[in-house]
């Protein structure tokens, strides 16, 4: 489960200096086409450290994102939901895996990428510095931060760097189940007892700003992002899934009589564009550069996982060990 | 010390604030292609990588990796190392296959000409 890649917007490199006209030619023609980059292929040097950027962020939002669920893992109300959240936390890591793959195909190790995760150095999406308080707070989660991670996953599949699609195929076809799962305890808890609706309806008013933060801020139109979208890096504009999130999850939500804590929020008959109140792009800086609730916390569990896991893993790494770069 | 909701976490002891040592290079192993077998006389298909130090625990990362949903009979894991893989700027060696026609079974038209000899024949024999 993710957001958008988080692209700082004050950033305007010589995208192209130096490139090749004619291999850069080559390489827009073939994404024109609709063919997909293998890793061994000619590009660009932005578009391979853009995708390892976005492919690096995913991943760690992945591994990150397994800890808040996590919680509740050992309290889970029932052995059939402590199984189907243990698939669920279990799936967020095996798909951490599958996107580090995708990015070591570009040349940064998994041990580079895990440094950079656990110095901070890296992002990963803004939405799991923030805790799961109750239950309620993870059955939300399940439903409504995954169907988010699904609305942008799907966009990025279709895009042009071949590892990165393979992995999103399969991540998309087993946040199925996470998106099902996730309604499912939303629903038991909303057409349940007059403490349950509570409770399902506190979390959702907390987990709201996050939500709304979750495809980042409206893109700064530039060349940047132009070009970037023509190399189907980037899919989507984030207020287009935005969009398409709202027009997909807010009639869902309404249907169970929730309140959303936005009164402006409407859809613009007109328009056919959902309105709402500006989301609070102060806090959302605040945390994603480390000062949120939990910021702290997840980067010591990483820490603390990888530190205590060092001599077990030193101990049986054979004494020819040879490191490749995965092929495809 | 962190205090979290996962008591799991609270238990662990971890100080917030605490740097360690960075991986060092093969901390995370080196990697093995992974092939998998949905069934029993079906192809084995190539679904991914696993990074593990020997071959045993890579087929062990595979299964968690590669079957926790729908059908599997079989896997193989190769060190990545052992592939040997043409190049993608060579893919021209393939470019010619399609004009090979007389390797395709389609280009073949024997009916027509059965029939065009049938018809001959009735007409020297009528």
């Amino acid at each position: 489960m993710y957001g958008n890649a988080y692209i700082d917007p004050n950033e305007t490199p010589e995208i192209l200096q130096g490139e090749d006209p004619v291999l850069l030619a080559e390489f827009e023609a073939r994404i024109q086409a609709g063919e997909k980059i293998e890793p061994q292929d000619w590009m660009p040097r932005e578009y391979r450290k853009q995708l390892i950027r976005m492919i690096e962020q995913h991943a760690h939002s992945e591994i990150i994102g397994a800890l808040p669920e996590g919680t509740w893992i050992t309290r889970a109300p029932g052995f059939r939901r402590k199984l189907a959240l243990m698939a669920k936390v279990q799936d967020e890591v095996g798909h951490a895996q599958l996107l580090y793959s995708a990015a070591e195909t570009l040349g940064k190790s998994r041990e580079a990428m895990i440094n950079d995760l656990i110095t901070g150095k890296s992002k990963y999406s803004n939405v799991f510095n923030y805790p799961a308080i109750t239950w309620a707070d993870s059955a939300i989660i399940a439903w409504l931060i995954d169907a988010g991670a699904i609305v942008n996953q799907l966009a990025n599949s279709k895009g042009s760097y071949g590892p990165y699609c393979r992995a999103l195929e399969r991540i998309c076809y087993e946040e199925s189940f996470h998106l099902k799962y996730g309604h499912d305890n939303v629903v038991h808890l909303a057409t349940g007892t007059p403490k349950q609706r509570q409770m399902v309806q506190e979390a959702l008013t907390r987990w709201w700003p996050p939500i709304m933060h979750f495809f980042g801020p409206s893109d700064k139109i530039s060349v940047h992002s132009e070009i970037l979208m023509r190399w189907k890096v980037k899919m989507a504009s984030n207020d287009d899934m935005r969009q398409q999130y709202l027009d997909m999850y807010v009639p869902k939500i309404w249907d169970l009589d929730l309140v959303l804590p936005d009164p402006n929020l409407k859809k613009n008959k007109e328009t056919g564009k959902w309105e709402f109140t500006e989301p609070d792009w102060e806090e959302f800086k605040r945390v994603i550069n480390g000062n949120g609730p939990c910021n702290a916390e997840r980067l010591a569990v990483r820490r603390m996982a990888e530190e205590k896991g060092r001599w077990v893993r030193r101990a049986i790494l054979g004494d020819n060990a040879k490191y490749t770069v995965p092929l495809a | 010390m962190i205090e979290s909701l996962d008591p799991r976490i609270t238990r662990a002891n971890i100080e917030a604030d605490s740097a360690i040592d960075p991986l060092t290079p093969l901390d995370q192993f080196q990697t093995f292609e992974v092939f998998h077998q949905k069934k029993r006389g079906q192809q084995h298909v190539h679904v991914g990588i696993v990074h593990a130090p020997n071959p045993e625990m890579a087929l062990l990362y595979a299964k968690e990796q590669y079957s926790r949903r729908g059908q599997t009979s079989n896997l193989w894991v190769v060190p990545t190392s052992c592939v040997t893989a043409t190049e993608y700027f060579d893919d021209d060696i393939f470019s010619t296959t399609e004009e090979k026609i007389y390797r395709d079974p389609g280009t073949y038209k024997v009916i027509d000409r059965i029939k065009a000899y049938k018809e001959r024949k009735a007409q020297t024999q009528s």
